[in-house]
């Protein structure tokens, strides 16, 4: 009977995957954990691994095709995955010596046990034989790696990321594998897919990796569903400007990272959402649900296309804090090495489109968030400033913030205070305010 | 915003619901002209008249069930037990009866009424001022037992409490009272009863507290986290029962292990219970055994101070816990 090969779960609210590409094809010989197929959900590629050793006799979904976890993407002729090894029997010896005893005494049917002395039938004694052997709480399998203990935790993600929990070296006490053990142990999987362009009179059709076609498919839903709103801010950055110039040397000698304008801009978003709640929703299904966490997506451009890595918690982080998680962020984005965790819990999106050169933008919402905010290009332009002296006009650097928000869940007036908070937040920077 | 204690957060609570709602009404021991025995109603006879404010006996079954059938009856009553020690007499009225009023008449009555129970230790108050009642109000369905640990949320939750048509106990922290000072409204607002809330974010393990516990929980988190670099996610209950599972069940999952710290025993207690649930419904998200931080499984809370702090659970405790599980 062929073996049936599923496609794993890999973590929660991921449903489906896209079938990237196969590494083996029918009639090929595995052994068990080698890399069957890649296989891309949230932006994030990784192999799975196969359950068996044996011959893989058949393929069932082709790449390009979407998957629901748990189908059968593939059968094998296995020749270990079904059979369940052997459970040597737990010792019984003084278990049973003391079973001749019934330790816990017996309930008389028909007892005059009723509050008013009368008799009721007590149903919940009528089988009681069941209870009485102790043997079914034997494991059903073997502990896996050698008798070394593993928490539940890390049983299954090992299982989940076809990670041989015996490979991994243990940071935990006495050698034991650690939670964190297998999330780096499997951080190493996500492989960047190339695919071969082929062109015909001229016309070339561009290579459809999987980011980019889930890309696709997240772009046309957002803009199909969501009806969008659009409000812009001017705001004043000579400060933040200062700040980042007057710590950036500095900044550099302490983290080892070059500091930009975006951990203050996800700082002020992050204040900003604290104060803003309504702007920290997600939509599901058919209503909004006020996220508890403030958790700020970043776009970047990565080269296999746009991925929005996730600063967790950003209220509770500082300027500093921002600019480590980002850099690290960023890095593994352009990589290509982000790990789902990275990618998933958004409440918000920023986009960096001032990086770019752009200084106004309608940018689509990313669902199921319901507002995304672009910075756009710093400029320097004469602005008229009002002092004591009465006004005049000086040379400041202005920036102007675009918010695309979800009009089911944000009318103009939240959209506007989570603005003018964050235009308050930004301009509250000068030289001298702490990096930290 | 106001700045105040939870003392003051309690009796500001009380005093808005009584100018609100002529059918609440208080009784206790002391409450009246005393004012209470922490003044938690000082100035309220002079304002609302023994009416309003009752004087009663030193007798707790009547202090509980005169409340109880004035709540059947349509009044807001709000019974102070002077010491959560002295609760036992009225358990009977409690349990027995305030806890079935609604099932006991068929969902035809029902007992809106608070019980405010002044409880814990760590006061100097020996054997009969310093008793942990929450386990077995917590046990029994038909009650909602709360327990805040701030300003804001003891106002909130009390006058959720006061409005609340199911009989609630109400447990302050006595040690808190003037210990805890924050901010909250001035005006009336409501904290919804049955919502537990995370005082601390951390990724690295959840803690799960209450009451006095919560202060020297986070004091023990901010503490590993500068020293140790572990960042402990810290939840206030704040309602025992019901108990939101969701918000222990939502961080555990993430940080994969967990720790109870409470000042009552630990045998068949509210930890019990989280411990349990855990156990049951994030058994694979575990990275680590569910540990706990109690007092000894003894009957009393000793009067000598030396003995007391040793009984307590307290920060250096709660960090060396925090420290051994983060290891694991």
């Amino acid at each position: 009977m062929p073996y049936q090969v599923e496609l794993p779960h890999v973590g929660e609210s991921v449903i489906e995957a896209v079938i990237e590409k196969w590494l083996v094809e029918p009639g090929q010989r595995v052994e068990k954990y080698d890399p069957l197929v890649e296989v891309v959900t949230d932006k994030v590629s990784m192999e799975v691994p196969s359950p068996a050793s044996g011959m893989i006799t058949k393929i069932m979904a082709t790449a390009g095709e979407t998957v629901p976890m748990g189908a059968v993407i593939a059968e094998m002729d296995a020749e270990d995955a079904p059979a369940q090894p052997a459970v040597a029997p737990a010792p019984q010896a003084e278990a049973s010596a003391l079973n001749q005893f019934d330790r816990i005494g017996t309930l008389v049917q028909d007892a005059n046990v009723g509050p008013t002395g009368g008799v009721f039938e007590d149903t919940s004694l009528q089988s009681k034989r069941d209870a009485e052997t102790g043997d079914e709480a034997q494991p059903s399998r073997p502990a896996p790696s050698q008798g070394r203990r593993l928490s539940p935790v890390v049983m299954r993600l090992a299982e989940q990321h076809g990670i041989d929990p015996s490979s991994v070296k243990g940071t935990g006490r006495g050698g034991r594998v650690t939670k964190a053990d297998i999330l780096a142990a499997s951080a190493g999987a996500g492989a960047s897919p190339v695919l071969p362009v082929s062109s015909r009179s001229g016309d070339v059709p561009l290579a459809q990796n999987a980011v980019k076609k889930l890309t696709a498919a997240h772009m046309a839903r957002s803009w199909r569903e969501i009806p969008h709103a659009w409000s812009a801010i001017e705001i004043d950055v000579t400060g933040m400007v200062h700040c980042r110039r007057k710590n950036r040397d500095a900044f550099r000698d302490l983290y080892g990272i070059d500091l930009t304008y975006l951990p203050f801009t996800v700082w002020a978003v992050a204040q900003s959402l604290v104060e803003n709640r309504l702007l920290n929703t997600t939509w599901e299904g058919d209503a909004a649900i006020l996220r508890a966490r403030i958790n700020v997506g970043i776009a970047v451009a990565s080269k296999e296309g746009l991925v929005v890595p996730v600063v967790h918690d950003a209220d509770s982080r500082g300027i500093a804090g921002i600019a480590v998680k980002t850099s690290a962020l960023v890095t593994r984005a352009r990589d290509g090495r982000l790990e789902l965790a990275d990618v998933q819990g958004g409440t918000l999106t920023l986009n960096n489109t001032g990086a770019l050169g752009s200084v106004l933008g309608g940018a689509i919402i990313n669902h199921p968030q319901t507002a995304i905010l672009t910075t756009e290009k710093i400029v320097k332009r004469p602005v008229v400033v009002s002092s004591g002296n009465g006004d005049e006009i000086a040379v400041r650097s202005m920036m102007n913030a675009c918010l695309s928000f979800d009009h089911r869940v944000i009318d103009g007036a939240e959209a506007s205070g989570f603005l003018q908070e964050f235009k308050r937040r930004i301009e509250s920077i000068d030289a001298n305010s702490p990096v930290e | 915003m106001a700045t105040m204690n939870v003392l003051e957060a309690v009796r500001d609570a009380m005093r808005l619901e009584m100018r609100r709602d002529p059918s609440v009404f208080m009784l206790g021991e002391d409450i009246g002209a005393r004012g209470g025995v922490f003044l938690a109603s000082d100035g309220f006879v002079e304002e609302f008249g023994e009416d309003r404010v009752i004087d009663t006996p030193l007798a707790e079954s009547s202090i509980v069930g005169i409340a109880l059938g004035a709540a059947v009856n349509g009044m807001r009553p709000i019974a102070e037990i002077q010491f959560g020690d002295f609760i036992w007499p009225a358990m009977n009225q409690l349990v027995g009866e305030a806890a079935r009023a609604r099932y006991g008449t068929a969902g035809k009555r029902q007992a809106g009424m608070v019980v405010r129970v002044p409880h814990g230790g760590g006061v100097r108050g020996g054997l009969y001022h310093s008793q942990s009642v929450e386990a077995v109000l917590a046990h029994t369905p038909g009650l909602k037992v709360v327990a805040p640990a701030t300003p804001y949320d003891a106002k909130g939750l009390l006058i959720s409490a006061i409005r609340d048509d199911d009989p609630v106990v109400f447990l302050e922290h006595k040690r808190t009272y003037r210990l805890v000072r924050g901010e909250a409204p001035e005006g009336s607002y409501t904290e919804p009863i049955g919502r537990a809330e995370i005082k601390r974010r951390g990724e690295d393990m959840t803690i799960v507290t209450y009451g006095l516990m919560l202060h020297y929980s986070l004091q023990a988190a901010a503490q590993v986290a500068e020293q140790d670099g572990i960042e402990a996610e810290v939840i206030d209950l704040r309602t025992l029962r019901p108990l939101d599972t969701e918000t222990v069940l939502e961080s555990v999952r993430r940080t994969s292990k967990a720790l109870i710290v409470q000042e009552d025993t630990p045998v068949a207690s509210v930890g019990s219970e989280v411990a349990a649930v855990i156990a049951d419904q994030a058994f694979f998200r575990l990275d680590g055994p569910v540990r706990r931080v109690t007092p000894p499984d003894l009957p009393p809370m000793p009067y000598s101070p030396l003995q007391e702090a040793e009984y307590m659970p307290s920060p250096i405790k709660i960090i060396r816990a925090i420290q051994q599980l983060a290891a694991i």
